[in-house]
Order: C-alpha cells, then structure tokens, then sequence
C-alpha cells in the first residue's frame, strides 16, 4: 500500500497488508484454502447474481434499513451535542453479527462448502452463524469459550436450538482468544470440507477486507439517513463504535474515513482499568505482533506470549484487534479511547432507563464514552454511535451488579 | 560460527550409508522445567535420536493438538522464555557437536525478540535450522529470506493439502530438509498409513532432491519403523511429551521417573529406525 495517502479506503495490498499489518501468518496446511476463499470472493463481489442475492436477504430477512434513532432524552441528559442511534441491534438476532454471516454464508454456498465452523465471545456471531445454517441447510459448529458459555448461556441455548452443535472450550481462560485457536486447529482438521465463518474483521487476509465490506452496509446506510434528518450534504460530525476486534466499528467508520470533516472514535474495553493489567483494550496496552492469521496490535508479555484479556462484555474480550484498525491508529484517523467495565454497566443501565433501549454491554463501552465527550460539543454538533447489539443476553451477567451499584428499580 | 547445512547434511548423508531412515525427536524447551528439561534434551542423542526438533513455547499452538499444548504451557509455566530456550541450546552444543537441532515454533516470540538478533543468536547457540508454523511462503520476508541470507535453513512445512501446483512455490526457499505434515490436522491425532506417507514422500521428491521428513501422528516404534522405511527421516512428538506428562507428581512437578521414561521410550523408537528399511 502506498506510504502517500489520499484515501484511507483502497487497502488492503495484494498480499493482504493494511501498512505493516494484516499479512497471511496460518499453517500451510489452511494457505490454500485461504487462497480459494480469496478467489472466490473476489469473484463472487463482481458478480450482480451474488450481490442481488445479498441485497435480497439484508432487505427480506436481516431487515435492513436499520433504523436511524435521535437518542433526544440521551442528549438531553448529557446536555450538549445531538446523540443518533445507529440502531443495528434491531437486526434479525439481535446484533449487527448477521450482516457479516450472511454474506459469508452465502459464499460459501457459492463454493459448494456445506459444512460451516465458527467461533464465538459473546455468542451474537455464533447465534448469526447458526441462524443463517438453519436457513440454508448447513451443518454448523460453534467454538466458544467455557467462560462464555457460563456468562452468555440464553446465546447457547439459542444455538442449539438452531441446530448447531456448541463445542466449550476450555483452554487458556476459556474466552473468545481460546475458541478462535481451537476453531483453527478444527479449520486445519476439516481444510477441505468446511468453511470457516470468521466473525470480525480479523484472521489472515481476505477475512478482514472482506467481514468490513459485508459490514459496511452500517456506514452506507448513515449517510442517506442522516440526510434525511439533516438536510443534504450534511455529515456526522463524530462516529463512535465500540471494538473488541472491531467489525461494527468498521462497517460504521469505512464509508466515512475520506469525509475528512468527519471524527472518528473507536472505544476499546478498559476492563478494570488500563493501569489494573485487566483488560481488553490492545490498541491502548499492547504492541504489535501476529496472531490468528494477523499482524495487529496484541496484549502480549516481554516475551511475546499472548496475555489473557479481561471484560466484563463477552465479544470485547480479546486481546488482539482487526489490522485494520491498527494501520488506523498508527495512521491516526482514527483514535482510539476506552471505557471501563463500570462505566459500560452504568451506560447499560442509562440507555435502558432513558430511551427504552437495552442494548448489549459491547456497545454500553461507546456510549459510555460518548457521555463523557457529548456535554462539552455544540447543539449543533452530530454524534452517531454504532448499537451494534441488544442487551437481552447479558441480563443474567449484569442484574446482580446493576443490582449492587442501586441502578435498578426497586 | 554458522554450521549452516553441514550437521543436517552429515546426518542425512550417513543415514543413507547406513541404509536407514532417521529418528527426530520433538521436545518442548524447559518441559517439564528447565533442569529436568536440559537432561532429558542431554541424553536424547545416546538414547537413539538422529535430530532433535527443539519446540520453542508459545502461549498458543494454533497447529498443535491438547500434548504439545500442555507441554508448552508447562515450561511456559516452570518459567520457559525464547532467551531460555536458546540458552538451553547453547549448554547442549557444548556437550554435543554433532546432533542436529532444529528450532520449532510460531512467530510471535521470535517476532517480539526482534528477528536479526533472534538469527544471530540461534546461529552462535548450534541451533541448524528454523520450522515456523505460521509462516507461510507468502510471508517469506518476515523471516525465512533473512534466514536464508545468514545461510540458517528454513525447513517448511508440507501438507495433504499443499497441491502440485503451489509445491515449488513452498519449496523455492526451503533448506536442510523438507518436513511433510502426514495428516490434514493438528499434531498428535490420527496417524497416516504406510502406503499414503510413501505415495507423499514420493511425490515430493519429484519436486525436491531435499531429504524428506515425515512427522504429525507417529507415535509408536511400529509408526516409526513403517515411516523411516519410506521417508528420510520419521518425527515424533505428542508422544514423547506424553511420556513427560505422564511421568509428573501430582503438583506437576518432575519425578526420579521423568528423564529415564522419556529417554526409553525414545530408545524404543530407535529400535523402530534401526529395524532396518521394511
């Protein structure tokens, strides 16, 4: 990739590099497998069969056009800049998940794989990928982590009853990082028989270009709908999205990274705080290195082993973050923030309380920092935050803390 | 100094004197801890292992099955750095200057330590080639082309899956051997029949004049004999730390059992090499 830039939107390289990162680092045993799913995109986005079949399922059954929402008692509270919701938790499943799944899904059908695998944190990717299965008559299997399984079981119970069989994994800490490397290892087994269904904009190229193209249906969307409430011509002034690895973040920010006018905030998970070493927040605390298919910024010891993540949300719970992001944070388009776990509860439980919203702990981390930059902007200044998932799921986890810091009704 | 080729092409060149396909033993580096882990390493050569793949721990094995996970995370445990693992390899070259030993890892660590300074150190330590899963041809300059410069082999790996026409791009770089993974999955599962590893070795040599090494899901003296017999040389690995795993108390920690059981069973899979070729 040309180091001279005057667009942010022509990457990645032929190789797969996004600057310095991104890259193809799996076992010889997955490269040609990798090759064949990289042809087959390629093709498979020029076709107008394959994105008439994708624009018929987006519109008839995810339910796309997600809906616009000026969050007014949001802003109020905060008392400053306009809120918008970006609501794709009103998806099919609940989460913005699906986008991605169903044009993988729909892939891997053109490439005659009947088998799918995936992996899953808070188990919306797992849900999506077992939904779309269900409707295609796929054979589907879900790696997910011990510890996700326990803190994410309505997600499970979703799955199975989809059909799709639920593989806990109990290596490392049992989250996110350990179904992903399990999931590989199955991919290295079942190379030639299954396709596997990568949930964020992350692994070895062409996963992370092609998981932000699926997804960046968010950001399109945004545009005319902004429109239609601001008048022509008129832009978001700020973007906020939260990122675990980062691929809401990036369907809402890639439509908009040449719109120079245009700020843009990607809020990683603080956990119990960056100075705590508990977290998840890779960009902030670590440095780069390659893991997963990918040279990106990781949490990672002096030795450069792989450090446990920490967040109290399930699908930021990872120490690594899509190369994308990362050649954007060096690059400085984009910055990245983070918000810690009780401040995401304390979002979670406000969002609820004031808009009629539940919406899920991942996006609770960009609207918990969105409050903390909304009181000192303008009126007239545009905030949209990506609700990329609803918060159903993660009542179990969270009432008894809601519950602790008195933010529930009696 | 640099050996460069010369302690694997010695090795190569008097197993064919010697009629035979070679034995390479996989250990992880400071499994269980760095003591039992440099005597077990120590004794591998008498106790029959023609070349040694000397596991580099790494936090997660995306290629590696639950044995060789668990070895790793048990000298990751006991204390195990890349700078350790060199060091043990340095301590063993004193003693031993003929026995090949080739470092087996992923990239991050390697990565993390700085690539140069990772080569020169490996090189000065007696180490005779690198096997790095996760770095396919396509990611030949990250470390590969600079190994090749300070002339340290790139051992790569090959796979069922690596088909005809991607074999001479896998090969161009390759030095010392070429190692064939024998089954589509990760280590220490399913163990390939006879006639399939004989099919593969021989296909790879129309593409290669490199001896081949055959490893993944050999794990018996019966594997290895029926291996050696159609490859150069015959791997074994989840089931040599599975020797170390079964040997430990009940805290982890190394018994009077360790070194001795792991060394025998390497002695029962020489037997196995020197049955001669079937």
């Amino acid at each position: 990739m040309s180091t001279a830039l005057n667009t942010y939107r022509n990457g990645p390289d032929e190789g797969g590099h996004f600057g310095i990162f991104g890259g193809r680092f799996v076992a010889e045993t997955l490269m040609p497998l990798v090759l064949e799913v990289e042809k087959a995109y390629t093709a498979a986005k020029q076709d107008s069969a394959f994105i008439d079949e994708f624009e018929y399922y987006k519109q008839h059954y995810i339910g796309r056009p997600s809906p616009l929402f000026l969050a007014a008692r949001l802003s109020a509270h905060y008392g400053g800049a306009k809120l918008y919701l970006k609501r794709d938790e009103l998806n099919h499943t609940g989460a913005h998940k699906i986008n991605n799944v169903m044009g993988q899904a729909l892939l891997a059908r053109r490439m005659g794989k009947t088998k799918i695998i995936a992996e899953t944190g808070a188990g919306q990717h797992g849900v999506a990928t077992a939904t779309a299965c269900a409707l295609f008559g796929m054979e589907c299997e879900v790696y997910m982590g011990a510890e996700d399984v326990r803190r994410q079981k309505p997600n499970v119970d979703r799955m199975r009853l989809l059909g799709a069989t639920v593989v806990p994994v109990t290596s490392g800490s049992g989250t996110l990082k350990d179904a992903m490397n399990e999931a590989l290892r199955t991919w290295v087994a079942k190379a030639e028989t299954h396709f596997y269904i990568i949930g964020t904009v992350a692994g070895p190229h062409p996963y992370p270009a092609m998981v932000r193209d699926f997804q960046s249906v968010i950001g399109e969307e945004l545009r005319w709908q902004l429109e239609e409430f601001e008048g022509p011509g008129r832009l978001p002034d700020t973007l906020i999205a939260c990122i675990g690895g980062g691929s809401n973040a990036m369907g809402l920010f890639h439509p908009f990274l040449d719109d120079e006018s245009v700020e843009i905030i990607g809020v990683e998970a603080a956990g119990h705080g960056l100075d705590s070493g508990a977290h998840a927040a890779s960009l902030t605390g670590g440095r780069p290195g390659v893991l997963h298919g990918n040279r990106t910024y990781l949490l990672q010891d002096d030795d450069g082993q792989i450090a446990e993540a920490h967040s109290i949300s399930a699908g930021l719970d990872y120490p690594g973050i899509g190369p994308e992001h990362a050649w954007l944070h060096e690059s400085g388009r984009v910055r990245y923030e983070s918000a810690t776990d009780t401040e995401a509860l304390e979002a979670f439980a406000l969002c609820s309380r004031l808009e009629g919203i539940i919406p899920a702990l991942e996006p609770s981390h960009a609207l918990a920092y969105a409050g903390k930059i909304l009181p000192d902007l303008p009126p007239d200044h545009i905030v949209v935050m990506n609700m990329c998932g609803r918060g159903d799921k993660d009542l179990e986890a969270v009432l008894p803390r809601l519950e602790d810091m008195g933010l529930l009704a009696p | 100094m640099s050996y460069g080729h010369a302690r694997l092409d010695r090795m190569f060149a008097a197993l064919r004197q010697e009629g035979r396909g070679g034995l390479g033993i996989f250990v992880t580096a400071g499994d269980p801890d760095r003591e039992t882990g440099q005597k077990i390493l120590a004794g591998l050569p008498s106790a029959g292992a023609d070349m040694i793949e000397f596991g580099m721990p790494f936090s997660d094995p995306m290629a590696d099955g639950p044995s060789i996970q668990a070895s790793s995370l048990r000298a990751l445990k006991a204390g195990a750095t890349l700078a350790s693992t060199l060091d043990m390899l340095r301590t063993f070259r004193a003693g031993d200057a003929d026995t090949p030993v080739v470092l087996m890892g992923y990239y991050n660590p390697i990565y993390s330590y700085g690539v140069e300074a990772f080569l020169d150190e490996a090189i000065a330590a007696g180490a005779d080639g690198l096997i790095v899963v996760d770095l396919p041809p396509e990611e030949d300059a990250e470390l590969c082309l600079p190994a090749r410069a300070k002339n340290l082999p790139f051992v790569r790996l090959t796979t069922p899956t690596t088909h005809d026409g991607r074999l001479p791009a896998v090969l161009v770089n390759t030095a010392g051997f070429v190692y064939y993974v024998s089954i589509t999955g990760i280590t220490g599962t399913q163990t390939v029949p006879r006639d399939l590893a004989a099919a593969a070795v021989k296909r790879l040599k129309n593409h290669t004049d490199l001896p081949v090494a055959v490893g993944f899901g050999i794990k018996t003296p019966e594997d290895v004999r029926a291996i050696a017999s159609v490859a150069d040389a015959a791997i074994v690995g989840s089931a040599v730390v599975e020797r170390i795993r079964d040997s430990l108390d009940a805290e982890g920690q190394a018994t009077v059992a360790t070194v001795d059981g792991v060394l025998s069973f390497v002695g029962e899979l020489a037997a196995g090499v020197r049955g001669g070729r079937v």
